[in-house]
């Protein structure tokens, strides 16, 4: 910690908060680069009309199948080949990263908001309405998260945004657990009690007050969530209850082509590894989050 | 002597706890009637041993929380059941100093929005450059450099931090101010700082305190009143200078003999209390002090001794003799 009063000649200026928290985030090499990883999909997706050479869902009658073109009877007009209706595999990929951004971010959002809402108020409410919202969301984790969201879609009806709120759903309970424990920590704390002396009201201290100082737990759940999200609704997609086809996501593909599993094992993986990829490199950068919010794992 | 700016009667705050599987609910009595009062530039300081209700005292006063019974009036109104909930003008009446200038600053905050948030909250009128200013006034009040307005309280030692502790509280041009042990989390040397600059305000603002301490040198060093809690239950209340001279009461003569005196010649003769503070959920027939006192008598086993006297009062059926205090 940096005593700045103990140096009155030479007013030093603390270093800010952003700043402490990359040093500390530096410090874990693989938080870094799930980091850049993470940083080069969100590009892809960004750009992925001017990255991709091709549309995702046209079709060129002329190339089925045709493997990657360091492969026999690739070529360099398709740098990943082809599925079995002749569309381009890395264009369908780099449009599939905008999808698993865009589900992430609702998703995520979704229970976070949801779940950090439901948490504070279970912190502050009294003992029935705390028991009751905490109950509820024990009925909810005892589910396999997979299979519940399985049933809400089956009752919504499968569709890319229905599979994102039943994941939003199955997620939000971690959200309220976590919202509720840090709440209940930080609520008994003396500034607390100054703030309602100051004459705060109660919402004003629920979420002025008491949430900021709750926040680093929160974010670290919301980043480890988003790679959830991702493959929760890339096993939706391959249940063919997520994403229906020709939409590219990841999952859907995976799902179209398993039967080429032998014959075109291009076809497969690459929709595989890029779940893969994007999920390990957003765990390795959640771990990393924590190491740098959370102060109890902080080394130092 | 001008008038109490707040009295309290009979004060008493119990706490219901669960009784737990097939057994009724206790009653923690954690303060059993308090009475005193303040006065406007006076200190009446609060003592006892951890357990005995001190705390549970400042946040009645600070109306945190209600009392289970007794009057409590400030500034000429009573305090009803709802305390200061929608009255801006009483909840800037009173306000409080915590212990543990760690735990009492909100660390999201810089200090400069911590002190300037009561303002915010209860006066709508004052404008966002006046709400400034005035924060940046306090600061430099309570021996803090401006530069400090804008930096976030993990970069303040523990003295600075009860500075800016005591700044929120003043903000508000409060007339009580209630201190819960300001300065037992301190280093010796900030505590005189922090003392002073206390003894400073007071006499500046004609502020009125409730010193809430375990320390008696402290206590002798701020106070013109003390009052001596047992188990919730004021046992002793006097001036200053006769209660420590001439302590009647045998709690407050052991509390005072346990005080260390920097005189290695000087011999003293130490009461040791034997046993326990009894728990509050069930307290002694009599006079609650009876398991632990050695002038004990058969009245103090079934008879609550009550609070008498004028000006230094004492509940106790055989108080420590006149003659016998002085040796104190």
């Amino acid at each position: 910690m940096t005593d700045a009063a103990s140096q009155p000649a030479r007013p030093a200026v603390p270093p800010s908060r952003l700043k402490e928290f990359w040093s500390s985030f530096r410090e874990n090499r693989g938080a870094v680069i799930g980091l850049f990883v993470f940083l080069a999909f969100l590009v892809v997706a960004a750009f992925a009309p001017i990255l991709a050479p091709y549309s995702p869902t046209e079709q060129y009658r002329d190339a089925l199948l045709v493997p990657p073109f360091w492969q026999d009877g690739g070529s360099t007009r398709f740098l990943l080949g082809t599925d079995a209706v002749g569309r381009d595999l890395l264009s369908r990929l780099i449009y599939g990263a905008r999808f698993s951004f865009f589900i992430g971010v609702i998703v995520v959002t979704l229970a976070t908001t949801l779940g950090v809402l439901l948490g504070v108020i279970a912190g502050f409410a009294p003992t029935w309405l705390d028991t009751l919202i905490m109950r509820l969301m024990d009925i909810v984790l005892s589910f396999p998260s997979l299979l519940l969201a399985l049933v809400m879609v089956a009752i919504l009806g499968p569709s890319l945004l229905n599979a994102m709120i039943a994941i939003s759903i199955v997620l939000q309970p971690h959200f309220v657990r976590l919202t509720r424990a840090a709440v209940l920590a930080e609520r008994s704390k003396d500034y607390v009690t100054a703030a309602r002396v100051a004459g705060g009201r109660p919402l004003r201290i629920m979420f002025r007050t008491v949430l900021p100082n709750c926040l680093a737990p929160i974010i670290v759940q919301a980043a480890l969530s988003f790679s959830t999200a991702v493959l929760d609704t890339a096993a939706l997609g391959f249940l063919g209850m997520g994403a229906q086809p020709p939409t590219p996501e990841w999952g859907t593909m995976l799902a179209e082509s398993r039967e080429f599993i032998l014959s075109a094992w291009w076809v497969v993986t690459f929709p595989g590894l890029c779940i893969l990829v994007t999920v390990l490199a957003i765990n390795l950068m959640g771990d990393g989050l924590r190491d740098a919010l959370d102060p109890k794992l902080k080394r130092s | 002597m001008s008038e109490p700016i707040l009295t309290a009667k009979n004060l008493k705050r119990h706490y219901e706890v669960k009784g737990g599987f097939m057994k009724p609910n206790a009653i923690v009595r954690a303060l059993d009637g308090a009475s005193f009062s303040l006065t406007p530039g006076k200190t009446l300081a609060v003592v006892g041993e951890s357990g005995s209700g001190k705390s549970t005292l400042a946040r009645v006063v600070t109306m945190i929380e209600s009392p289970t019974e007794g009057e409590l009036t400030i500034g000429g109104r009573q305090i009803g059941p709802n305390g200061a909930a929608g009255d801006r003008d009483l909840r800037a009446m009173v306000q409080i100093v915590f212990q543990d200038p760690y735990g009492s600053l909100n660390p999201r905050q810089t200090i400069g929005q911590t002190l300037m948030e009561p303002l915010l909250l209860n006066r709508p009128d004052v404008s966002a450059q006046e709400r400034e200013k005035r924060a940046r006034e306090m600061l430099t009040m309570v021996g803090l450099r401006p530069e400090h307005f804008d930096r976030y309280p993990h970069m303040f030692s523990g003295g600075q931090r009860q500075r800016v502790a005591v700044a929120r509280a003043l903000m508000l041009e409060p007339k009580i101010l209630v201190l819960d042990e300001p300065v037992s989390a301190l280093d010796l040397s900030i505590q005189s700082q922090v003392l002073n600059l206390l003894m400073d305000l007071q006499e500046r603002m004609d502020l009125a305190y409730l010193f809430i301490s375990h320390d008696l040198s402290v206590v002798r060093h701020i106070a013109d009143e003390v009052l001596v809690l047992y188990l919730g239950q004021p046992v002793e209340i006097g001036p200053k200078e006769v209660l420590f001279e001439e302590p009647r009461h045998p709690y407050t003569k052991a509390l005072l003999s346990a005080t260390p005196v920097a005189d290695p010649l000087m011999r003293k003769e130490r009461i040791k209390l034997t046993g326990e503070l009894p728990s509050p959920m069930n307290k002694p027939d009599g006079c609650s002090f009876n398991p632990r006192c050695w002038r004990k008598l058969d009245i103090c086993t079934s008879v609550e001794p009550e609070l008498q006297g004028q000006g230094h009062c004492f509940a106790c059926h055989n108080p420590v003799p006149e003659d016998e205090t002085a040796a104190a």
